[in-house]
C-alpha cells in the first residue's frame, strides 16, 4: 500500500516537473514581443518555471520506489548541480572561445570565419609582443625574488625568534587584501610618500614602474610563500638536524647541504605557484599603473603601454579597444603557455616522486 | 656561549621587526591618513600632523554615502555573493566529491575527475569573454538575468570553484574508511542518509580549508564581477565599487584612503578572529593543489 503511494507520488512529481520544464522551454523558444495579459506574465516567468520544474523532476526521481536503482539515482542527483554549473561556465565558454578566436567575433556575434588572421594580427602588433616580453621578464624576476624572500622569511620565522606567531601573521597580512585596493594604496605610497623623499615618482618611467609592480607583488605574495616554506622546514625531522650539528656542520652547511635538499618538493610547489600566479597577474597591474608607460622605440613603433602585462593586454584589447576576436586569440595563446607550464610541473613532480 | 646566543636572538629580533615595520607601513599610512584632510595628506603623508577624529568621521561619512561607492550596499552584495557561493560550493562540491571517490574504479567517475583536474589549468582570461556572451544568451533565453545579478555571479563561482573544491575534497574522502559506510548500509541507512549523517560531519576540517581558499578568492576577486556586473551596473561588489570610486575621484586621497580602509577592514577583522585556520588553510590548499 505504501509502495503504491510513493509510486503515485513519484509519478506525479515527475510528470508535473516535466510539464513545467516543457512549458518553460516552449515559451523560451517561441517568445514573442506581442504577448499580452496572462500569457506575457507566464512567458516572463519561464526561468522560474524551468527551475521549479527541474527541482520537482529531481524530487520525483528521488522518490522512485526502486531499491535496485536508488543508489544510482542518488549519485546522479548529487553530481548534477556542480557538473551543470561547471559545464555552463567553463566547458562551453572554453570551446566557444577557442572557436571564436578563428572568427571575426564582436563579443555578441560573428559573421565569418577568418582562419588564423587574428593570430597573425597579434604577432604583428609591437604592443602585444612587448607585453609578452615584459610578462616573461616580470615572471622570471618575480619567481626568483619571491622565492628568495619567502625562504629567508621562513628561515627567520623558524629560528629562535621571540614572538614568531606575530611576525608570521604580520608578514602574511598583505595577502588577505585584494589586488585592486592594494594597487591604489601603493600608488599613494609611490606618488605621495616616496616622492617626498626621492623627489621622483617610481611610476613615472617604464623601468622603475615595472620595478614598482615587482616590489608590490613581492610585498603581497612573499608572506604566503613564506608560510609554505615554514611548513616544509618544520617537517624536516629534528634528528637529521641534530646529526648535522653533531658532525660539526656550520649553519651555512646545514642550510645548503641539509635543509634545502630536504625541502626540494616544497621548492617545486612554490616555484610553480609563483610562476602561474605571476603570469596571471592582473589586479595590481591595473590599479597601480593601468599599463601606462612610454617606450620610445620598440620594433620601430612608439608604445604607450610600457607596463602592460599579458593579462591586462587581453582585457584592454577586448574592453577598451572593443576588439574581441583578437583578444580571444591572445587569450588562447595565454592558455597554451600556462598549459605548457603546468605540464612541465606535473612531469617534474612525478619524476621526483619516483626518485623518492 | 650564552651571551652570543642572546646576541643572535637580539639581532634576529631587530631584523624581524624591521621587516614587519616595512610590511605594515602601507597599512599604517592608510589608517593614519584616513584621519586627515586632503591638504594635510599632501603636505605630509607620514607624520601625524592634522590628524583628528572628527575628520575621520567626515571622510567616512562622505565615502559611505557616495553614490559611486555606496559602501553598505557593496559590502552587503559582496557578503551575500561570498556566503551563498561558499555554502553551495561546499554542499554540491562534497556531494560530487563523495560520488566520485566512491566510484573511483568506474570509468565515468575517473573521466569526470580528470576533466575537473585538467580544467584547473584553464586561466580565467580564456573563458571570460565567451562566458559573458554565453551568460547573456542564457539569461535572455530563460528570462532570468544572469549578468548584472547576484544569482548569475553565484552560478559562475559554483562553476569556477567546483574543480578545486572537488579535487581537495575527493582526496580527503578517499581516506575515510569504507567500512563506516558499509556498517551504515547494513543498519539500513540509505546512501543519501549515509552521506549526510556519517560522511558530511567527518569533513569538517577539510571544509574549513575549502571555505577559506574559496572565500579569500571570491571576496577579493575583481575581474569576474567587473565583467559580469559592469563598472557602472546596479549591483556592485566591494572591489568593483572601489575601482569605480577611485576612477571618479582621481587623487582625492582623503576619500580614496578612507574607502581603502573600509574595504580592507572586514578581511582584517576576519583574519584576527581566525588567523590560525586561515594561514594553515592557505598552506594546505597550496600543497594539495
Amino acid at each position: 500500500m505504501k509502495g503504491r503511494d510513493t509510486r503515485l507520488e513519484s509519478n506525479f512529481l515527475l510528470i508535473l516537473g516535466a510539464v513545467l520544464m516543457f512549458a518553460a522551454l516552449f515559451f523560451a523558444f517561441t517568445i514573442k514581443a506581442n504577448y499580452s495579459g496572462a500569457m506575457k506574465t507566464i512567458a516572463n516567468l519561464r526561468g522560474t518555471l524551468l527551475v521549479c520544474g527541474a527541482i520537482l523532476f529531481f524530487f520525483g526521481l528521488y522518490k522512485i520506489p526502486s531499491t535496485a536503482h536508488h543508489r544510482k539515482i542518488v549519485y546522479f542527483i548529487f553530481l548534477f548541480p556542480l557538473l551543470f554549473a561547471f559545464f555552463i561556465t567553463v566547458i562551453i565558454p572554453l570551446v566557444l572561445g577557442i572557436g571564436y578566436s578563428f572568427t571575426d567575433w564582436t563579443g555578441i556575434r560573428f559573421t565569418k570565419v577568418v582562419g588564423v588572421q587574428n593570430y597573425l594580427k597579434m604577432f604583428h602588433d609591437p604592443a602585444f609582443i612587448w607585453s609578452v616580453l615584459i610578462t616573461f621578464v616580470f615572471v622570471l624576476l618575480n619567481v626568483i625574488l619571491i622565492n628568495i624572500v619567502g625562504f629567508c622569511l621562513a628561515l627567520l620565522c623558524t629560528s629562535k625568534l621571540r614572538g614568531v606567531a606575530f611576525f608570521r601573521a604580520a608578514y602574511f597580512l598583505p595577502n588577505l587584501i585584494g589586488g585592486i585596493v592594494l594597487g591604489y594604496i601603493w600608488q599613494f605610497v609611490f606618488n605621495n610618500v616616496l616622492m617626498s623623499y626621492i623627489k621622483f615618482s617610481m611610476l613615472s618611467s617604464t623601468k622603475t614602474a615595472m620595478l614598482a609592480i615587482i616590489i608590490v607583488y613581492i610585498w603581497q605574495y612573499g608572506g604566503y610563500i613564506m608560510l609554505i616554506y615554514v611548513t616544509g622546514l618544520t617537517q624536516i625531522p629534528g634528528d637529521v638536524l641534530e646529526a648535522a650539528s653533531i658532525d660539526g656542520a656550520s649553519a651555512l652547511q646545514t642550510l645548503f647541504k641539509v635543509k634545502i635538499p630536504m625541502i626540494a618538493s616544497t621548492v617545486t610547489i612554490c616555484t610553480f605557484l609563483t610562476l602561474t600566479s605571476a603570469f596571471k597577474q592582473f589586479d595590481v597591474n591595473m590599479a597601480l599603473t593601468n599599463g601606462a608607460g612610454s617606450v620610445p622605440d620598440f620594433m620601430g613603433a612608439y608604445l604607450s603601454n610600457g607596463t602592460q602585462m599579458l593579462a591586462l593586454n587581453i582585457y584592454n584589447t577586448a574592453i577598451a579597444k572593443n576588439n574581441f576576436a583578437v583578444a580571444q586569440a591572445k587569450a588562447v595563446l595565454f592558455f597554451i603557455i600556462l598549459a605548457v607550464i603546468s605540464l612541465i610541473q606535473v612531469r617534474i613532480s612525478n619524476s621526483r616522486e619516483v626518485e623518492m | 656561549m650564552n651571551s652570543t646566543r642572546k646576541g643572535k636572538s637580539l639581532v634576529l629580533g631587530i631584523v624581524g621587526t624591521f621587516i614587519a615595520l616595512y610590511v605594515l607601513f602601507p597599512f599604517y599610512l592608510v589608517v593614519m591618513n584616513a584621519f586627515k584632510k586632503q591638504t594635510d595628506i599632501v603636505a605630509d603623508p607620514v607624520r601625524f600632523r592634522g590628524v583628528s577624529f572628527a575628520q575621520l568621521l567626515k571622510n567616512l561619512n562622505s565615502v559611505i554615502h557616495n553614490s559611486n561607492f555606496n559602501f553598505w550596499y557593496a559590502f552587503g552584495t559582496s557578503t551575500v555573493i561570498t556566503i551563498v557561493s561558499l555554502v553551495l560550493l561546499v554542499l554540491f562540491g562534497s556531494m560530487a566529491a563523495w560520488v566520485i571517490s566512491r566510484n573511483h574504479k568506474k570509468t565515468w567517475a575517473t573521466v569526470i575527475y580528470m576533466v575537473f583536474i585538467a580544467s584547473m589549468i584553464i586561466p580565467f582570461q580564456v573563458v571570460m569573454l565567451p562566458l559573458v556572451s554565453t551568460f547573456r544568451d542564457v539569461g535572455k533565453f530563460i528570462g532570468i538575468s544572469m549578468l548584472q545579478s547576484v544569482q548569475g555571479i553565484v552560478f559562475a563561482y559554483l562553476g569556477f570553484g567546483g574543480a578545486m573544491t572537488v579535487f581537495i575534497l575527493t582526496g580527503f574522502i578517499k581516506g575515510i574508511p569504507y567500512e563506516l559506510e558499509e556498517a551504515a548500509a547494513i543498519d539500513g541507512c540509505s546512501p543519501e542518509g549515509t552521506f549526510f549523517k556519517i560522511i558530511f560531519p567527518l569533513l569538517r576540517p577539510i571544509i574549513t580549508t575549502v571555505t577559506i581558499l574559496n572565500g579569500m578568492w571570491i571576496w577579493n576577486d575583481y575581474l569576474l564581477p567587473s565583467l559580469m556586473l559592469g563598472q557602472n551596473g546596479k549591483v556592485k561588489t566591494l572591489p568593483v565599487a572601489v575601482q569605480a570610486f577611485v576612477g571618479s575621484y582621481v587623487k582625492q586621497w582623503d576619500l580614496i584612503l578612507s574607502a581603502a580602509l573600509l574595504a580592507i577592514l572586514p578581511m582584517i577583522i576576519v583574519f584576527l578572529i581566525g588567523q590560525k585556520q586561515i594561514m594553515s588553510g592557505m598552506v594546505e590548499g597550496a600543497v594539495k593543489g
